[in-house]
This record gives structure tokens, C-alpha cells and sequence, in this order.
């Protein structure tokens, strides 16, 4: 069986081109061995991090952006921004703080992007 | 008045980054001029990953790559103003700026311009129809939920297949809006084959090629959107009208350097690029005036514009330190397949970085560069994109200093 694959770890967006039913897949069109290990992953459970924000009281800015310290199951996406949306912090909160830790219990924090000082 | 060595126009990415590669070159009297209340740009907003892998090797959000800059040029104490607006700039350097301060004159022996780029709105495009709210260029409905808490619609169609429009389909989505779809006028998407990925695929949005947006209609808010294919010539065709009810229209139709204060300094501008033309250093053709990131060319990768605007301090430094830069009497032009091309010129004395965008995209095709007669470089490419910036590093030793440089791309 063939399925192709558009490699998202980097701008270069390799065409990947995976033979086989089951693993090891037979791989072609990968510029390097993040695109292997991605077309692998994809073949068994894909991971995907996300970017998106937390409410911040008494802030310069309404949000402070956040994203996950490592990838995480593709269909928990929805349940993970769930979680994200029920936080509320006040100012100043700062880049890296950790405001989810092991989010749902998936192996995976919950960060600060940017700092938000007190208005 | 005021006197600087170097004011730099723009405290976004390559603002920040010629400011830091000229401080480590040994020039600290600098100037940052910044029209935002923070540092950091078109960033602050671009909450999302993917920056950094060529500059840091590793991926960050736009907040964090822009961050690792601001936090050095802060240690550093690098003087920067920001809440200031440049209104002028003169051929002879002077600049002048609406501040909290008050009105500023500065007099600055080399002006570094690093505006970056707009986004080209509604206008640029001519789409008929009412004019109701609820129609934003992508960037607006960027900066509307990322910096402002506020949700642009529930239901939302995309014109134009931009990365940042693909980027706001997926973020929305996440958000609780239903895209209806993403349309795009050529037959070929204007953003990275990665973004319709993990942006469109992951969440089932659908990308229409050869479609565009042919009528809006609503009175006070938007109502629906028509949405006609589009042949060959990119003319909409007659029966293929299909209609999209939604609340928001969201155009991601292409990015335009911003080069209003170029024009007022009396640089030259280059055709292909809507920016400034520059020579090998990023010097405009004012003396001393000097141009990197998105107000010289729009870059796909903002660590491309981080690495631009290093190369450009080093030629910055060299003009402070010796009064004038190389005479650049050599010109560098592209086939047809060839666009955005920079620089415009050239001495044949100095190491020499060419970045451009073919026009359409190909696969399997070389690009060669030749001077006269003489095959300089070439390098193959199993496909190109016009949504991605090729760059081609040419060491001086290979480099006459007589003849003209022409970009080729052989397919």
C-alpha cells in the first residue's frame, strides 16, 4: 500500500512517499530522519502541538499566548483546548511559566509564550 | 538636534537583529525607533510555532523567537524609543519622529530601514459587492484574537491561501468557528505545502483552487459571500456561482512592502520586489540608507529575515568605518520564471547573496547562475515554489568584476 505524506517538522514540507502495510514502512522523498520518524508516527498515532492563549487579569494585554512543551495525541486536540480555556490568571504572568502541568495526563505542559506585565 | 551613528527604523525582527549583529560589531551608538508600544513586531501576534529552526535550531512560537532578541538587546542596552512614529526621512539622514517625548530631530550618519510589510486589504483586489463589517485582512483577525480577545465569526470563509490565512483558518477553528473554506484564486496554493497540512487537512478544512470570491453581500454585517471558479486568465466563469453564508471574510490575498518613508528618502525602488533596490550590502541608492526583512522583500521564513538583516550590519559597519561602500556598477536580473529578485546590483568585489521566487511552480528544474558567458553556480531543485524564497550564496573568488549577473531557471 502507498500513501504520501506533506512533512510538517520543518518550511521544506518534504513529499513523502510510505510503502507497506505495516512497519518498518519503506519510505522515500525524506530529506532527513525528522521526516522518517514523522511518516512513522502518522502511520500509528500523530501527534500535533498547538498554540493558543490564557486570560489575563489586570494585564497590558487580555492573553498571554501559550503552547505545549511536546506534541500530543491528534483527536485530543479539542479536549486538550478545553483545558487551556478554563485557566485565568492575573498579571504579570511570564515566558515559561508552566500554568498546566501534564495536561490531561498526557506527558505534556502547558506554557507561557510571552510575558504579560501589570497594566 | 540629535546625532546617531545608526538609527534603525523598526524594532521588529530585523530591526532588532541588525541592531544586535552591529552592537557585536563594535557600533553602539544605535537608535531604535519603534511605532509599537513593545518590541518584537508582526511576532507578537504569531502565537503560533515553527520559527527558529534555521536561526536556533529549534521550534518556537513567534512571542519566544522574538523574545531571545528583545531580551538581548535589553541586557545589552541598546538605546531604542518605543510609542514613536518616523513621519520623515531626508536623502541627507535625518529623521525625524512623533514620540512620547515630544517631536524628535535626529541626524544619523547610516539609516537602516526595517518597516516590514502590509497586508494588501479588500481595495488592492477589487472584489464587488456592499461594504458591511465582518470583512479583515488575515493579520487583523490575528491581532483581533491574539492580542485583543475578540472573535472575528462564527462562520468563515477565506480568500487566498496565504500562510497566514491558512495559520487563522486553524486558529479559529480551535477557537469554536466553522471555516466553510479556503479559496484561491491560481491554480496552485500561495502558502507552504506544510501549513495546508497541518492548518486545512488536520481539521478538514477545504482548499478550492481556481476559485475566487465574486460578490459580498450584507448591509451592516456580512451576510454571505459568492464564490465563482475562475478559468485560465483567472476570469470568473458564468453558472459556477455558489454562495456561502457566513459572518467573517477573511483575506489572505498577499503582503506589500512598506516603503513609504523609502520613497520620501529619494531611494529608488525595484520593480519586482515593491521594495528598495539595493546593491550586495542591502544599501538603498541613497548612501548610507540601508534596507532588510519585509520592507525589502516579503520573506517566507522569518529567520530568513533575522540572517538578512545581519548581512546587512555587516555592510552597515563597513559604510560607518570607511565612508562608502564598493561602487556597484553591475546589474543582477532574472529569466522570466525568476521573481522578487535581490539584490538589484553589484561590484563583483564582495561576497554575494541572491534570493528570489520563481514565478509558478516547477519540478525538477536547476537554477544557474550566469555572468556573460560564464556558468557561476547551479543547483538543482526536485521542485520549487513561488511560496518559498530560494537563496544562492556566491563566494566573491567566483565573481567577475565586469560583466552582468543573470538568474536562470531551467527546466
Amino acid at each position: 500500500m502507498l500513501r504520501t505524506f506533506t512533512c510538517i517538522m520543518c518550511p521544506q514540507g518534504c513529499e513523502i512517499t510510505a510503502e507497506g502495510a505495516n512497519p518498518p514502512y519503506s519510505l522515500t522523498g525524506n530529506k532527513c530522519k525528522k521526516g522518517a520518524a514523522y511518516v512513522e508516527q502518522e502511520l500509528t498515532a500523530p501527534m500535533r502541538n498547538i498554540a493558543t492563549s490564557i486570560l489575563v487579569d489586570g494585564g497590558e494585554l487580555p492573553l498571554a499566548s501559550v503552547r505545549l512543551s511536546a506534541p500530543i495525541p491528534k483527536d485530543r486536540i479539542f479536549d486538550v483546548m478545553a483545558e487551556i480555556r478554563r485557566i485565568r490568571r492575573t498579571a504579570p504572568v511570564h515566558e515559561g511559566d508552566v500554568v498546566i502541568p501534564d495536561v490531561l495526563g498526557l506527558g505534556s505542559d502547558v506554557i507561557v509564550t510571552k510575558t504579560v506585565e501589570r497594566e | 538636534m540629535r546625532q546617531a551613528d545608526v538609527v534603525i527604523i523598526g524594532g521588529g525582527p530585523a530591526g532588532l537583529a541588525a541592531a544586535l549583529e552591529l552592537w557585536n560589531k563594535g557600533i553602539h551608538d544605535i537608535l531604535i525607533l519603534e511605532r509599537e508600544k513593545k518590541l518584537g513586531g508582526i511576532l507578537r501576534q504569531c502565537i503560533h510555532d515553527g520559527f527558529g529552526l534555521t536561526r536556533f535550531g529549534e521550534t518556537l512560537s513567534g512571542p519566544e523567537y522574538a523574545s531571545r532578541f528583545v531580551r538581548q538587546a535589553e541586557a545589552l542596552g541598546i538605546p531604542c524609543m518605543t510609542d514613536t512614529t518616523v513621519l520623515e526621512l531626508t536623502p541627507d539622514k535625518r529623521v525625524y519622529a512623533a514620540s512620547p517625548e515630544g517631536f524628535l530631530e535626529i541626524q544619523a550618519k547610516a539609516v537602516i530601514l526595517a518597516m516590514g510589510c502590509r497586508e494588501r486589504t479588500r481595495g488592492a483586489i477589487s472584489i464587488p459587492g456592499t461594504r458591511p463589517a465582518g470583512v479583515y485582512t488575515a493579520g487583523v483577525a490575528q491581532a483581533y484574537i491574539n492580542l485583543k480577545n475578540r472573535m472575528p465569526g462564527k462562520n468563515v470563509v477565506i480568500l487566498g491561501s496565504g500562510d497566514i490565512g491558512m495559520i487563522m483558518a486553524r486558529r479559529m477553528t480551535l477557537e469554536g468557528a466553522k471555516v466553510l473554506g479556503v479559496f484561491e484564486i491560481q491554480p496552485y496554493a500561495s502558502g507552504l505545502p506544510r501549513n495546508i497540512e497541518q492548518c486545512l487537512n488536520d481539521y478538514d478544512i477545504p482548499l478550492y483552487l481556481s476559485h475566487s470570491v465574486t460578490d459580498i453581500r450584507g448591509t451592516d454585517r456580512l451576510e454571505s459571500v459568492v464564490v465563482s471558479q475562475v478559468d485560465e486568465q483567472l476570469q470568473p466563469i458564468p453558472g459556477t456561482e455558489k454562495e456561502y453564508p457566513c459572518d467573517a471574510l477573511i483575506l489572505s490575498v498577499g503582503l506589500i512592502p512598506e516603503n513609504e518613508l523609502t520613497w520620501m528618502a529619494g531611494a529608488e525602488a525595484d520593480e519586482g520586489t515593491k521594495g528598495a533596490a539595493v546593491d550586495e550590502a542591502f544599501q538603498t541608492t541613497v548612501p548610507g540608507i540601508f534596507a532588510a526583512g519585509n520592507v525589502l522583500h516579503v520573506h517566507d521564513l522569518v529567520d530568513f529575515v533575522s540572517l538578512e538583516a545581519e548581512q546587512l550590519a555587516d555592510g552597515a559597519a563597513r559604510y560607518l568605518q570607511d565612508g562608502a561602500l564598493p561602487e556597484c556598477g553591475l546589474s543582477v536580473t532574472g529569466d522570466p520564471m525568476v521573481g522578487q529578485l535581490v539584490p538589484a546590483r553589484f561590484s563583483g568585489t564582495q561576497d554575494l547573496t541572491v534570493s528570489f521566487r520563481v514565478r509558478k511552480p516547477v519540478k525538477n528544474c536547476r537554477v544557474e547562475l550566469w555572468q556573460g558567458e560564464t556558468l557561476i553556480l547551479k543547483k538543482a531543485f526536485p521542485k520549487a515554489l513561488p511560496a518559498e524564497m530560494i537563496q544562492l550564496a556566491v563566494k566573491k573568488e567566483a565573481l567577475g568584476q565586469n560583466e552582468d549577473l543573470e538568474v536562470r531557471v531551467v527546466c
